[in-house]
């Protein structure tokens, strides 16, 4: 029996787990769960993940929450090459350093610019305050100045030479923004060059693949205008508790 | 040159690298940066960790930040007993998946709770507002039920039947909202509380905990205030 990941492209885990697995081969079934649809609320996915958030991953009776969790799990059971999450000590602990401190981050500041840009005018009748998306967009810009300082620097990678799963995590959360139209890379060279290097790494294809959904707004739109009147209520509630 | 770990026991992330370090007889060189005074934004420590924040580690010319990721470090160079990152790929990923929920989670809310209760009295010399301690009370409980039905359920420790990482990064988490005596009507969570303490050694545990439990403490009296929401 294959693995089965439960991912909706929409969002960012869920794109770093799904380019993982396809670049290294790992034979999955995609459970399809669009969030759109309020399918992560159903019964039978509070089965797979309880915490009712994607990704999430069903090996037989095992299952897994967490991206985090996730592709170190597939790494280990798939023996991926050494360069995701390198075998030497100290390299190592750098990309644990990398994916410890993205949470409340990058991956918290990304998601708020989208949610603010992209989904407030999709889901909320009335727009946020203009200055809400400002403070928003200058909490990351100050979070990029970090990662560019601390983690980036002036390698090629976040950890050597090569790719890890650093570089994959942290590309996929700066594409939300994108997303919503706030181009994060212009402005930065050095961050630009680098997302082309991970984007060559992954291969151009798969990553475009990959981010289609995020990167189609007129799509969301379309989802967003056929939610059912409960989900839409739920959604307002949670886009409201998380942009507080 | 032994490793050394720059650390304010205040901070809940030094408490774990702290008694990790100490249970397992590591060798290090206590490093201490004081938080209330801005030792962490000097410029030798900025040399140590950019993103002036503590805990961090020192081996030689390496430095690093992130408990787990020091966690993770010590566990590797000192080969350290298999059940606190056990070798077994699920119960592995079991730890990997805790220590990665609870930074949004329980650490978000326990931090955001003793920021409002705690620190901004010490620090500004007004009371907490009481609008958003409620919040923060709510954020906690809702939090706080996810751990149990989820992360503990009816098992001695998170993961399986020994304490592991994940174990001790919960605990020096909710220790710090002790004040607001988490534990109270939680007989499962309480019991879950003794077998870490136990775990840890009580000695140690003690030890870690008495510069926070002081703060608590250090509280201001201020009549008219409005009482702490229950747990």
């Amino acid at each position: 029996m294959v693995v089965e990941l439960y991912l909706d492209l929409l969002s960012q885990p869920c794109r770093a787990v799904y380019i993982f697995a396809k670049k290294n081969n790992i034979p999955f079934e995609f459970k399809d769960v669009v969030l759109f649809k309020g399918q992560h609320m159903s019964e039978e996915f509070g089965k797979v993940n309880p915490l009712r958030k994607v990704p999430a991953l069903k090996d037989e009776a095992f299952t897994l929450a967490e991206n985090t969790a996730i592709l170190l799990y597939l790494s280990r059971k798939f023996n991926t090459p050494d360069h995701w999450y390198p075998s030497d000590g100290q390299k190592r602990a750098k990309v644990d350093e990398y994916l410890s401190w993205q949470h409340t981050a990058i991956r918290a500041q990304g998601s708020k610019v989208f949610l603010i840009k992209a989904l407030v005018p999709l889901l909320m009748d009335k727009p946020f305050p203009p200055e809400k998306l400002e403070g928003a967009i200058e909490e990351l810009n100050s979070t990029l100045k970090q990662f560019e300082e601390k983690f980036l620097q002036g390698k090629l990678f976040i950890v050597g030479n090569e790719i890890s799963l650093a570089d994959l995590v942290a590309l996929v959360e700066l594409m939300q923004p994108v997303g919503a139209g706030y181009d994060v890379f212009e402005g930065s060279p050095k961050l630009a060059e680098w997302r082309h290097r991970v984007e060559e790494a992954i291969g151009k294809e798969l990553f475009q693949q990959a981010h289609e959904a995020i990167l189609n707004v007129k799509d969301m739109a379309a989802a967003a205008a056929q939610l059912d009147p409960q989900l839409k209520e739920k959604l307002k509630q949670l886009l409201q508790k998380n942009l507080k | 040159m032994v490793v050394e770990l720059y650390l304010d026991l205040l901070s809940q992330p030094c408490r774990s690298v702290y008694i990790f370090a100490k249970k397992n007889n590591i060798p290090f060189e206590f490093k201490h940066v004081e938080l209330l005074k801005g030792e962490h934004l000097s410029e030798e420590f900025y040399k140590v960790n950019l993103l002036r924040k503590v805990h961090a580690l020192k081996d030689g010319n390496f430095t690093l930040a992130e408990s787990i990721a020091i966690l993770l470090y010590l566990s590797r160079k000192f080969n350290t007993p298999d059940h606190w990152y056990p070798s077994d790929v699920q119960k592995r990923a079991r730890v990997d998946e805790y220590l990665s929920w609870q930074h949004t989670a329980i650490r978000a809310q326990g931090c955001n709770f003793y920021r409002t209760k705690v620190l901004m009295p010490l620090l500004v010399g007004k009371p907490f507002p009481a609008e958003r301690l409620e919040r923060a009370v709510e954020d906690l409980k809702s939090t706080m039920k996810q751990f149990e039905e989820k992360f503990l359920q009816d098992k001695p420790f998170i993961v399986g039947n020994e304490i592991s990482l994940a174990d001790l990064v919960a605990i020096v988490e909710l220790m710090q909202v002790t004040g607001w005596d988490v534990f109270e009507g939680r007989p499962k969570l309480t019991e879950w509380r003794h077998r870490v303490e136990e775990a840890i050694g009580k000695e140690l545990f003690r030890e870690a905990h008495e510069v926070m439990l002081n703060g608590w403490l250090a509280l201001p009296e201020e009549q008219g205030l409005p009482p702490t929401p229950k747990p």
